[in-house]
């Protein structure tokens, strides 16, 4: 037979293959191969889905079943059932979580229907440790049709043209980024790519690294052509493994074929690409840090001007862009700049990815036009709020950015929109939050974050961070007065102003932005003491309401610390001093007899 | 592997490995094509569907027509078998019964080129819900 009339795509993405893909793509191998029907069907590991919420996924084509939270046991029914008796195996079919429905066609899914995949498009597509699928989607063209037909200034003006803006998070333009290490003249120059994604909650450039390595290796090479560079390094994060095994599978390949390496396709440029690992410190997804880490230096920002493009890796010209940007590069050049600046808004051309997760029914990967709004993406391809609880808020931007709250739902989504609202776009990270949340512990937790990454260069982040987070602290144990909250904004205010790279620039942001929207919560911290989310421990007290009190003893036998007193049969009664919040009693009581004040 | 050597080198890779993409790149957007599903049960593939399937496949091919031919499982005619069930793009789906080779090339002249029907059409015998 010339080919095989089925395919079975199996996520290979970091998530899906903690949840044992691999074992899953194994056994639906044997399967086939008890079946003989090895040859009819076709096995294959791809990257992220998306759909990582309900992993591992199992696509099958071409009838575009989707299958979610498959378990290697599953594998024999997927074949038994499905290949051979063509009946889907139900049980494994995504069940839409308001309307109750099994939905067995991807396409048809709420978190299908909205997203447009452009940086993502090959992504659970193709198996990305095969470049001959990579190139069967176009790949490399583009790169083969800028060296041999078009001029480094013209593909550089291209670039411009299209409106496309940095995706690491300060959107910049990346056409004039390349125009403006173009014209610095040198010897020598590099592209560098930042995947040193460091949000806590996002993951947005390892999937595209390994779900089509390929694509961004394709936009590094064009950006060394156009800037005059013949020499490439990603920064990647040691933790990514599974991004680091396939970016040199893939550079393997491009190598053997003559894609990397000197006189690319017979032309006269040749480029090549190493990888830098990094530590895992946030501080070194800000360009200047990520260079003095590729030096061998320590991993701290240095004042700009000089601008990487002027003075950079080594002290040369340097181009330094984000992983998703660069996936965006090479379909633009296929399919023009006027079909990409067609996609978006006014200012923000093309789509954004997103890794949606927190309180939300569908965590995952998505990616969506620039100008969806906050609404559509949370309720509609989120699928909404867990467990039916109210929405309160969403945190864009990760330890840089803000909360955005209901008043926020309707907003479009693009870099300036989200920046007048007090957040920002970041690399992509998006953290739901549902009633049960207290926004000061949220702002405490991302100030926990940025002070433990803050590099100690500069006063103002080193210390500033440090005292923010104490004075958080304090409001959530019970200790704040109310002038503290001033205070607060006072030093978020200071902080901003003061400190030298984007990290201290922004850490504050969760604050402020806590602040701005929920000043009532702030507020009942430090006045009455109370935290109206019933999460800060030191303000919550556990109490039995005498009627509902049965005096059972449940509680009292339950409790770790003997903080329960009371007569069998008679109303128990919490001792204060002793209890220490665990909860146990609440959930033992079956009489509704303890709440929490 | 050899080396690519000038951009025609790398068209020709892609060319090749493009049919192995097929049946992905099509699965989007299956009701613009002409679908096959042949009906691969025991009692199919024991009356000849596999190399039913291996001829519509090559041909349609070979005569450039945009379909997706595919396996499912026993539709319950076994008395028919070799059985497939063709549809058009935006038609109702037709079961062809007893199918030969010499069938399949008359449903592909015919039915598949034309619209026009062809002997050997078996009535649905039940709603898929």
């Amino acid at each position: 037979m010339s080919g095989y009339s089925m395919h079975l795509l199996v996520c290979g993405g970091t998530g899906c293959r903690a949840s044992h893909s691999e074992e899953i793509e194994f056994k639906l191998r044997n399967e086939l191969e008890k079946r003989n029907l090895e040859d009819t069907v076709k096995v294959l590991s791809t990257g992220c889905f998306g759909f990582c919420e309900k992993g591992p996924i199992v696509k099958v084509m071409p009838d575009n079943t989707f299958y979610t939270g498959v378990t290697p046991g599953d594998a024999e029914d997927i074949i038994a059932e499905h290949v051979v008796l063509g009946r889907t195996v139900s049980r494994l079919i995504y069940e839409d979580p308001s309307s109750k429905e099994k939905v067995p066609d991807s396409k048809k899914m709420g978190f299908s229907k909205k997203q447009l995949r452009i940086a993502l498009r090959n992504c659970g597509f193709i198996n990305p440790e095969n470049i001959n699928e990579y190139i069967a989607r176009e790949g490399y063209m583009a790169l083969g049709n800028v060296i041999t037909d078009i001029s480094p200034e013209d593909a550089t003006r291209l670039v411009k043209d299209s409106g496309l803006r940095g995706r690491g998070g300060a959107g910049f333009s990346t056409g004039l980024k390349w125009e403006l290490t173009a014209a610095t003249p040198s010897d020598e120059k590099y592209v560098v790519c930042n995947a040193d994604e460091g949000d806590p909650g996002a993951f947005m450039d390892r999937s595209i690294l390994e779900g089509d390595p390929h694509n961004v290796l394709e936009a590094m090479a064009i950006c060394g052509y156009c800037i005059g560079a013949d020499k490439g390094l990603i920064y990647i994060r040691a933790e990514y493994p599974l991004a680091i095994e396939r970016l040199k599978t893939a550079i393997k390949q491009a190598r053997e074929y003559g894609l990397l390496g000197k006189n690319i396709m017979g032309s006269d440029f040749s480029f090549d690409i190493e990888l830098k690992y990094g530590a895992g410190a946030f501080v070194c997804g800000e360009e200047t840090a990520l260079i003095h880490s590729m030096e061998g230096l320590r991993g701290e920002p240095s004042l700009k001007p000089p601008f990487p493009s002027v003075k950079g890796y080594n002290g040369k010209p340097t181009n330094v862009n984000n992983v998703e940007t660069l996936a965006n590069v090479p379909i633009i050049f296929l399919k023009g700049a006027d079909w990409f600046s067609s996609i978006g808004t006014e200012k923000s051309k093309g789509t954004k990815v997103f890794a949606l997760a927190g309180k939300i029914n569908n965590v995952g990967l998505i990616e969506v036009p620039m100008g969806t709004t906050l609404r559509e993406v949370i309720f509609e391809i989120g699928g909404g709020i867990k467990d039916g609880k109210k929405f309160k808020a969403v945190q864009t931007g990760g330890p840089s950015g803000g909360c955005l709250t209901e008043n926020h739902l309707d907003t479009p989504i693009d870099f300036d929109n989200l920046i007048e609202a007090g957040s920002m776009m970041g690399s992509g990270g998006m953290i739901v939050m549902d009633e049960d949340d207290c926004m000061v512990s949220v702002a405490k937790f991302y100030l926990d974050f940025t002070v433990e990454e803050s590099c100690g260069k500069c006063a103002p982040c080193r210390i500033g961070n440090k005292r923010l987070y104490e004075l958080l602290d304090h409001i959530c144990s019970g200790k704040g007065k109310v002038e503290v909250l001033d205070r607060l904004r006072l030093m978020s205010e200071v902080i901003k102003d003061t400190s030298l790279c984007g990290l201290g620039q922004t850490s504050p942001n969760p604050v402020l932005s806590t602040l701005d929207n929920f000043y009532d919560e702030y507020h009942a911290h430090v006045s009455d003491k109370k935290c109206p989310a019933g999460q800060c421990k030191d303000l919550m007290e556990y109490f039995i309401i005498e009627e509902n009190c049965v005096g059972c003893t449940a509680c009292a036998r339950v409790c770790p610390v003997n903080a329960i007193t009371g007569e069998r049969k008679k109303p128990h009664e919490i001792n204060q001093d002793i209890c220490i919040k665990c909860g146990a009693c609440m959930e033992k009581c079956k009489f509704d007899a303890i709440i929490i004040q | 592997m050899g080396k690519i050597k000038s951009l025609d080198d790398l068209k020709k890779i892609s060319k090749d490995y493009k049919k192995g993409l097929d049946l992905r790149e099509k699965s989007s957007h299956p009701e613009e094509l002409v679908q096959v599903k042949v009906a691969m049960a025991t009692c199919g593939i024991a009356s000849g569907a596999k190399e039913i399937m291996e001829y519509l496949d090559s041909e349609l091919e070979k005569r450039a027509i945009d379909a997706v031919v595919t396996q499912t499982g026993c539709m319950g005619y076994c008395y028919a078998e070799p059985t497939i069930e063709v549809t058009l793009p935006g038609q109702e789906a037709v079961v062809y019964g007893n199918v030969t080779t010499e069938k399949a090339d008359e449903i592909i002249e015919k039915y598949i080129k034309t619209g026009e029907f062809v002997d050997g059409i078996i009535p649905r015998n039940y709603e898929t819900i």
